[in-house]
């Protein structure tokens, strides 16, 4: 299992950074965030086409670039860094991995090809995304393949060709395919807290859809464990750009005759963060590492992202405040990573959650004996 | 080397070397000769140049075969690692080997009663009278003092300069008449600290190290070895039974002494090992609140761990990002302390306003409840640590001084 990125990870990231410097600055990102669509499909394009980037983790065979957890975590992590408004989340991540993880053969080679090009955009259909053990309560096959139900919130359903929904059935819970304009099929776009990510209600009301195979419980939380660890990469560099920034503006601004940077308060506030943003950092990185080779501790992905969601608000929280009252304005960006920090916090579950589900995996893989050590 | 051909290296020569039946200080001795009592030390000064994963391989080998090792418990391999940074090559023969050996004890003489935190406000005073230098003043919580044979001792040899650059770095016998040093009990009943009293001490003029006026450096170098070893915490040597071997005997009693003043530094980490084993026996971890703060401490101990190994990984490819591994992992150690003893807490309930022997964990539950708030003490204090990040790491803007100048004009401490 590797334990560090090697050169050429380290050059992969440079080469995805490059390119988002210029093409998710934080004007860019103010202009998507205030459009409907949320995304400049130029850019999501090039981003598909010239960098390659949609199919980073799909397996050759689907016309992806066939790099794993790792590779993913960084192209994420510069995302987050840079704020990226596009459908690479939804539609790479959420839709890529419920397909590979539940998609028969057939339905793999038939679709994964268009999300790793690019050529269409997909989005996974979840009725929770608090927890993978209430998944498929609002959602379900009433015939073999008619689809009802309603999912509150869907990233980029507003933009997606084909819905990857999940649904339950006498049988589990099932995938399934929906086109995009299918009769009984509604998409709403809901006000996001978070402006940067597009999210939508959609309801299905005896939609014809298509089965393209089964998530069971093991495959569910696989699923979720390869989000999450993607998700927590994306949040830490976020976390990174609000650290670096707030460290910075610490340094230049005066008050008292003095940069607020010499004050003692704001310094232990500062190196506190650094710990956790340092000690989160590894535990992300390490999810990844350890879901590439399939090794290490179970709960690898709950801690990670039960980390992210503390360290990015914790950043997020101290970008504000030691920036004063510039730091509470729409013009200044803080507020942009701010939200995304904290609508983050709670996607794909709280730090609450995956801390109880952590527990849960550990007493699991220690057994229900008592007093026995681990 | 690769690991195997190590691994093979050290099996042979153990083979024909070790044996249970030697006397300790007589195998330590071939241990030097044969350059296994230091591998990761430089192949000029008595090692072989390993790295720590190069070394960890000896150490396995040395553990499957029983052999004892060099000594290492206690602030012996603070002074030993600070003199091999800063020692001249005659100060490095005449104390390294018998450090190794086990033959030298070693303390710290750093804090004192009018400066901890600010060390480089030391106002021990070391005269060179007669070719000799000459010390008068007092140290404390010098943990260790009361078995050492010898001190790293930091002492002001120029008044008039400004306080770092008056100060110097000194190797002194602690068995002499002008040394003394008293046990001090701490709050959890143990006394592995003293005072140490130094009244016209001699240390004679090769013993200073380094050149005068160069203590403050060297003191720095010292403090961040003391720092690494805290997020690294210790591991007291475990031994066979006496029955295998004389040898082992001899070890066991050495280790007894030696680890006399560290029985309790398990505790002050935290015990996070008793954490799961706890809430199980009692039954807290079918409690929600409880399973929540084991989490956290999972999450904060994992974390610190693999910061601390991906740190170390970095620094072994020479990558130039400046990573602060010691601060941060001190100050880990610290919050990963207090999170255990909170969790600790939670999970025994009323049981634990108990203590002794006949409480959770035969006593070591409560040790731990009052050993914990050492560890935020101990080798420079979070709020210290957290200024050297802040400043250092992060190039924060220094505070303002008032004490620059002359030392001899600084505001003290009255003692
Ligand atoms: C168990 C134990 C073992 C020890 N072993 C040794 C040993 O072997 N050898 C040795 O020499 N010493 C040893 N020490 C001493 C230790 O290094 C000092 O206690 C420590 O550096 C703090 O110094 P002080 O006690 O003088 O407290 P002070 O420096 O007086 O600090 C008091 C409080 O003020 C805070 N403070 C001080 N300066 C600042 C600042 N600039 N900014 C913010 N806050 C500040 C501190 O954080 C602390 O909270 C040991 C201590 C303990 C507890």
């Amino acid at each position: 299992m590797q334990t560090m990125y090697t050169e050429e990870q380290e050059q992969f990231r440079e080469v995805v950074a490059r390119f988002l410097r210029v093409k998710s600055t934080a004007g860019d990102v103010r202009q998507l965030m205030a459009s409907s669509e949320g995304y400049d499909v130029a850019v999501w394009r090039q981003l598909c086409g010239e960098v390659g980037l949609a199919g980073t983790h799909i397996p050759e065979e689907y016309g992806g670039a066939g790099f794993g957890p790792v590779e993913l975590g960084i192209v994420s992590e510069e995302m987050g860094r840079y704020l990226y408004c596009g459908p690479f989340f939804a539609s790479s991540v959420m839709a890529g991995y419920a397909l590979l993880n539940g998609a028969t053969e057939s339905y793999k080679s038939a679709i994964l090809p268009d999300i790793a090009s690019g050529a269409k955009i997909a989005t996974l259909v979840l009725d929770n995304l608090n927890n993978p053990g209430e998944v498929g309560a609002a959602l379900k096959a009433t015939k073999e393949h008619v689809v009802s139900g309603i999912a509150s919130i869907v990233v980029d359903a507003h933009i997606a060709d084909l819905l990857i929904v999940a649904a339950s059935t006498p049988d589990g819970l099932g995938l399934y395919l929906v086109n995009a304009g299918s009769e009984g099929l509604s998409i709403t776009p809901q006000e996001a807290l978070d402006p940067t990510r597009k999210l939508s209600r959609v309801s299905l009301s005896e939609v014809r859809a298509e089965r393209i195979g089964w998530l069971t419980e093991s495959l569910l939380n696989q699923t979720w464990d390869q989000i999450c660890s993607v998700l927590a990469h994306e949040m830490i560099g976020g976390a990174q750009h609000l650290f670096e920034s707030t460290l910075e503006y610490t340094k230049v601004r005066v008050q008292f005759g003095r940069p607020i940077g010499s004050f003692q308060a704001l310094k232990h506030r500062c190196a506190d963060l650094l710990m956790e943003l340092e000690f989160a950092k590894a535990a992300i990185h390490h999810a990844a590492f350890c879901l590439a080779a399939s090794e290490g501790e179970p709960y690898v992905a709950s801690m990670a992202k039960a980390m992210a969601s503390d360290t990015y608000m914790e950043a997020a929280r101290a970008g504000v405040q030691l920036r004063g009252g510039i730091g509470f304005t729409w013009e200044e960006d803080t507020h942009l990573w701010y939200k995304r920090a904290k609508s983050s916090e709670v996607f794909m579950g709280s730090a609450h959650m995956h801390r109880e589900r952590m527990m849960t995996m550990i007493e699991r893989a220690s057994g229900h004996d008592t007093g026995e050590q681990p | 080397m690769n690991h195997d051909e190590i691994r093979k290296e050290v099996s042979d020569w153990l083979d024909a070397n070790w044996s249970a039946d030697r006397a300790l200080i007589e195998w330590r001795n071939i241990l030097l000769e044969g350059g296994w009592a230091a591998p990761n030390w430089p192949e000029d000064c008595f090692g072989r140049g390993y790295d720590a994963e190069q070394a960890a391989v000896v150490s396995d080998v040395f553990a499957e075969k029983g052999a004892v090792g060099a000594a290492q418990v206690g602030p012996r391999r603070l002074a030993a690692e600070t003199i091999l940074v800063h020692g001249s090559d005659d100060q490095k023969k005449r104390y390294l080997p018998p450090i190794l050996t086990g033959e030298h004890a070693w303390c710290q003489l750093f804090s004192e009663p009018g400066s901890g935190s600010d060390l480089a406000g030391a106002s021990t005073k070391a005269e060179l009278l007669d070719g000799q230098w000459i010390i008068n003043g007092q140290k404390v919580w010098n943990t260790s003092a009361h078995h050492a044979d010898f001190g790293i001792l930091v002492a002001r040899t120029d008044w008039d300069l400004p306080k770092h650059q008056g100060l110097s770095y000194f190797l002194i016998n602690m068995r002499q008449p002008g040394v003394e040093a008293r046990p001090l009990k701490q709050m959890n009943g143990h006394a592995s600290f003293n005072e140490v009293f130094m009244t016209d001490a001699i240390v004679p003029a090769e013993d200073l190290m380094g050149g005068e006026g160069n203590g403050w450096a060297i003191a720095t170098t010292t403090l961040s070895i003391e720092r690494q070893g805290f997020a690294r915490g210790r591991t007291p040597t475990v031994s066979r039974t006496a029955e295998e071997g004389p040898i082992y005997q001899e070890f066991a009693a050495e280790l007894e002494i030696a680890n006399e003043p560290y029985t309790w530094y398990p505790q002050r980490e935290g015990r996070v090992d008793l954490v799961l084993p706890r809430a199980k026996e009692t039954g807290a971890i079918k409690d929600p609140a409880v399973r929540q703060e084991i989490a956290r401490l999972i999450c904060l101990s994992s974390g610190a761990r693999l910061a601390a190994a991906s740190a170390a990984a970095q620094r072994k490819s020479g990558s130039n990002e400046v990573i602060p591994a010691g601060s941060i992992g001190k100050l880990g150690a610290s919050i990963i302390a207090r999170q255990a003893a909170h969790v600790h807490t939670m999970i025994s309930g009323s049981d634990a306003m108990l203590s002794g022997q006949e409480s959770a964990a035969k006593g070591m539950i409560a040790e731990t409840l009052i050993s914990v708030p050492a560890i935020s003490i101990a080798g420079g204090t979070d709020e210290i640590q957290r200024n050297i990040i802040s400043e250092r790491v992060l190039g924060m803007p220094k505070e303002q001084r008032s004490d620059t100048g002359p030392f001899r004009d600084i505001k003290r401490n009255v003692t």
